[in-house]
């Protein structure tokens, strides 16, 4: 997997400092760096708290790497402009695994302009060797150039498997120490200013060094047509073009400005192919030469070989290839979306809430107006926004949805606003929206969904937790405590089975004009695994009311319209929401 | 070496993923060059799962380009025809034979096909289609997941990859008892497309 040869390629750098927060699809890297020995690895709290972390540990002059998903890098980009100014001692390395098409992501965003933002170099690969190969590469320009190195991967890249040839481990034999130097490490306005040139002399001389950077190379085909390309678009455009020229660029920013010129000039015509943004394309264009990409590709999700075929059909030019003609298309089909696991302890809460804010409703029951606005956050729970549940109406980032909700009440909304936000991501950005609701008087319902892990990226640790990568039990931070800390005093924790308690705490805190945090508690049946009897339907109580099946819970089932509860999902009397609910105590 | 590219879709939690990592290990050790991508959002939770693997003497993009699939596994009816417009004309489907409702169905709001119209979409492509109840040959206290591996026994002699490449892939990627079962599973697959 490219991921685990990004992992892989750092051990073999000698990394000796890996931090990161998991996000799909960039969170295999810090598991598999977890499995080699003599290496200290962590889940930060936060991609900016990751790469403070990673730069700490550069500053001490070890190997550093701080991975993160794209929208990470929003959130770490204040320590990852600093660290640009700064330099580096110790190699310092940025993985952003970008998810063009937004797989599993609330956005699509080409993180190759942060490196342009920050002056730093991208390098970008195109399948696992390169990953493994260009993370190498990355270290060395790292500590060559004193500076942060951007490795920009992509789900495709990421989430593909393909051959890797490794070679062993460096030896660096390095020990941690600082050396003390105000001018490097205090960006002060006065030392700042200092520091300032040195980025541009810095990103002067890389891109010199692009020109003779190994793994930019040509290609050479033949002359009707160059084809300028970095990444996964790489191996779309060579499976189109075999025969065509191509500039393949592994350290895409700063461009090697005299390789494209001489490259531009030994064809006759010039094309880019690169995935969303057109961020070659605009500097290409720079340099006074003609060159289209963004006329003909798309600029917006990820690029398959269909894709590049409709774009050059479009620019005129034909490769000779059969094209199948597609009898059928997927287009009206069944679609499949995810749901919340059977057991999940947040299908009570949701359910609940849906209920209290007129959401979800029997068939043939009249629609109601809404009551209650829910913002909403990042996680699992974020599938609560799905029908049958519904009941969710913001997502935007992590720990947005605080914020958002102390802006909607002093906007002067009539409805009561419940914020919902999960542990991990309260611990994550959640904090300083509570604080911010604290202080500014805010009379919000902040609902903590404490399924006691990370979740939805396969179940890491986070300081609520106190799990380490390795699994390995550190202190664990405790929710309860934090908030009364910030000063709220409405604080009530709830069993997340328990759907009379969830009710009654959830009207108490709506009805109360205060602040109020409730904790809704119960672990993911994912991760502690539940073998209690599954639950069962009696079908002569069973009068079809149809009312389990807004729980949304994937064991209740419905199979020639009669109800039934699929024994090999349902986790029995651990969660038994269902069973609590039925009018008819049909459920045993 | 001719390769193939070949879809294997299903529902998250069936094992797609690792089936897929097997049969693309067996054709590493046959000496072909693979290449697969995996599309798996929240695979834990019960939506769509779809592996592309692709192994020939040089592969480039791991994706497969719609028309060009040889070969679609279908671990449940509804996937199978989801990916169908990847397959080649006259390419190769087969279907295990299970039905898995997405829960808008449970609600009333979704209708999920009926064979006859499962058929009929495939059969626009193809009229290659091996319907297979690979459960109906195991016990039901087995692990469900060797399933899959009948299913894979029983597209064996369509696959460019020998049985004994398959075989190590799975004693290297399983624990030794399971890995045992599998094998067990794999021949009784094999048996069956014999038939």
């Amino acid at each position: 997997m490219g991921n685990e040869a990004i992992a892989l390629g750092a051990y073999h750098s000698g990394v000796m400092v890996a931090a990161a927060y998991p996000g799909t699809p960039s969170t295999e890297i810090l598991n598999y760096i977890t499995r080699f020995k003599g290496i200290y690895t962590e889940w930060s709290t936060n991609e900016q708290v990751a790469m403070e972390v990673a730069t700490g540990a550069s500053y001490a002059g070890v190997r550093a790497l701080a991975v993160m998903k794209h929208v990470g890098l929003n959130v770490a980009s204040d320590a990852f402009m600093a660290a640009s100014i700064t330099g580096i001692k110790g190699g310092l390395v940025v993985v952003s695994a970008d998810d063009p098409g937004c797989h599993s992501s609330q956005n699509e965003q080409d993180n190759r302009h942060f490196a342009e933002f920050a002056k730093v170099p991208l390098l970008e690969p195109s399948d696992s060797q390169e990953a493994y190969n260009l993370m190498i590469e990355a270290f060395e320009i790292s500590e060559r150039f004193d500076t942060p190195v951007l490795l920009r991967s992509t789900t495709r890249i990421s989430h593909s498997r393909t051959i890797v040839k490794t070679r062993d481990r460096i030896k660096l034999g390095r020990s941690a120490s600082f050396n003390y130097d105000a001018a490097k490490y205090i960006m002060l306005p006065s030392l700042a200013r200092g520091r300032r040139p040195l980025v541009e002399v810095r990103i002067n001389k890389l891109a010199e060094y692009a020109n003779s950077f190994p793994f930019n190379h040509v290609e050479k085909g033949t002359n009707d047509l160059g084809i300028v390309t970095s990444g996964i678009a790489y191996q779309y455009a060579k499976e189109v073009f075999p025969g065509a020229s191509f500039l393949k660029l592994g350290l895409s920013y700063p461009i090697p400005k005299r390789t494209i010129r001489d490259f531009a000039s030994s064809v006759e015509r010039l094309l880019v192919i690169e995935e969303l943004d057109p961020f070659l394309e605009n500097q290409i264009k720079q340099l006074g030469i003609e060159v289209s990409g963004k006329k003909y590709f798309p600029i917006i999700g990820e690029l398959d070989i269909d894709c590049v075929e409709a774009g050059i059909e479009k620019a005129g030019i034909t490769t000779g290839r059969n094209k199948p003609t597609v009898a059928w298309t997927a287009k009206n089909l069944l679609k499949r979306p995810p749901l919340l696991c059977a057991g999940c302890p947040h299908s009570g809460f949701f359910f609940t809430l849906s209920t209290l804010a007129y959401r979800s409703r029997l068939p043939g029951k009249p629609v109601k107006t809404p009551k209650l606005v829910i913002t909403g956050d990042i996680g699992c729970y974020t599938l609560a926004a799905y029908p049958p549940l519904s009941a969710m109406d913001t997502c935007g980032c992590m720990g947005a949805s605080i914020g958002q909700a102390v802006g909607m009440e002093k906007a002067g909304i009539k409805e009561n606003i419940v914020a919902v936000i999960g542990d991990s991501t309260f611990m994550h950005a959640g904090i300083s929206g509570l604080i911010d609701a604290m202080y500014n008087q805010s009379k919000i319902t902040v609902v903590i969904l404490d399924n006691q892990t990370t979740a939805m990226t396969g179940h890491q640790g986070h300081p609520g937790t106190g799990i380490s990568p390795s699994g390995e039990q550190l202190t664990c931070v405790e929710i309860e405590l934090l908030v009364r800390g910030i000063g709220v005093e409405d604080v009530k924790t709830v069993d997340a089975f328990d759907l009379s308690s969830i009710r009654k705490k959830l009207r108490e805190s709506i009805d109360s004009g205060k602040i109020s945090v409730i904790i809704v508690r119960g672990e993911c049946p994912k991760l502690v695994k539940k073998s209690d009897k599954p639950l069962d339907i009696n079908n002569n109580l069973c009068d079809d009311c149809g009312l389990c099946l807004l729980i949304g819970c994937p064991a209740i089932q419905k199979n020639n319209s009669r109800l039934l509860i699929e024994s090999t999902v349902c986790i029995g009397n651990s969660c038994s929401i269902c069973k609590q609910l039925c009018p008819r105590k049909a459920i045993r | 070496m001719k390769g193939q590219n070949i879809i294997i879709a299903g529902v998250g939690g069936q094992g797609i993923i690792f089936t897929g990592n097997i049969l693309g290990l067996a054709a590493m050790k046959q000496g072909f060059d693979i290449k697969k991508t995996d599309t798996f959002g929240m695979a834990q939770r019960g939506g769509s799962v779809v592996s592309h693997l692709r192994y020939d003497e040089k592969v480039f993009s791991p994706s497969i380009k719609k028309g060009d699939a040889d070969i679609i596994i279908a671990f449940e009816k509804l996937e199978a025809i989801r990916w169908i417009e990847y397959l080649k004309t006259n390419g190769i489907v087969f279907i295990n034979d299970i039905t898995i409702p997405p829960h808008s169905v449970h609600l009333g709001t979704g209708i999920y096909p009926s064979d006859y119209e499962i058929t009929t979409i495939t059969s626009q492509r193809t009229d290659n289609i091996h319907i297979l109840d690979a459960g109906a040959s195991i016990e039901k206290s087995i692990d469900p997941r060797l399933v899959n591996t009948i299913l894979l026994g029983f597209v064996l002699p369509y696959l460019f990859i020998e049985k004994v490449f398959l075989e190590e892939a799975i004693i290297e990627s399983l624990p030794q008892k399971v890995a045992e079962l599998n094998i067990e599973a794999l021949g009784k697959g094999l048996k069956l497309a014999h038939h």
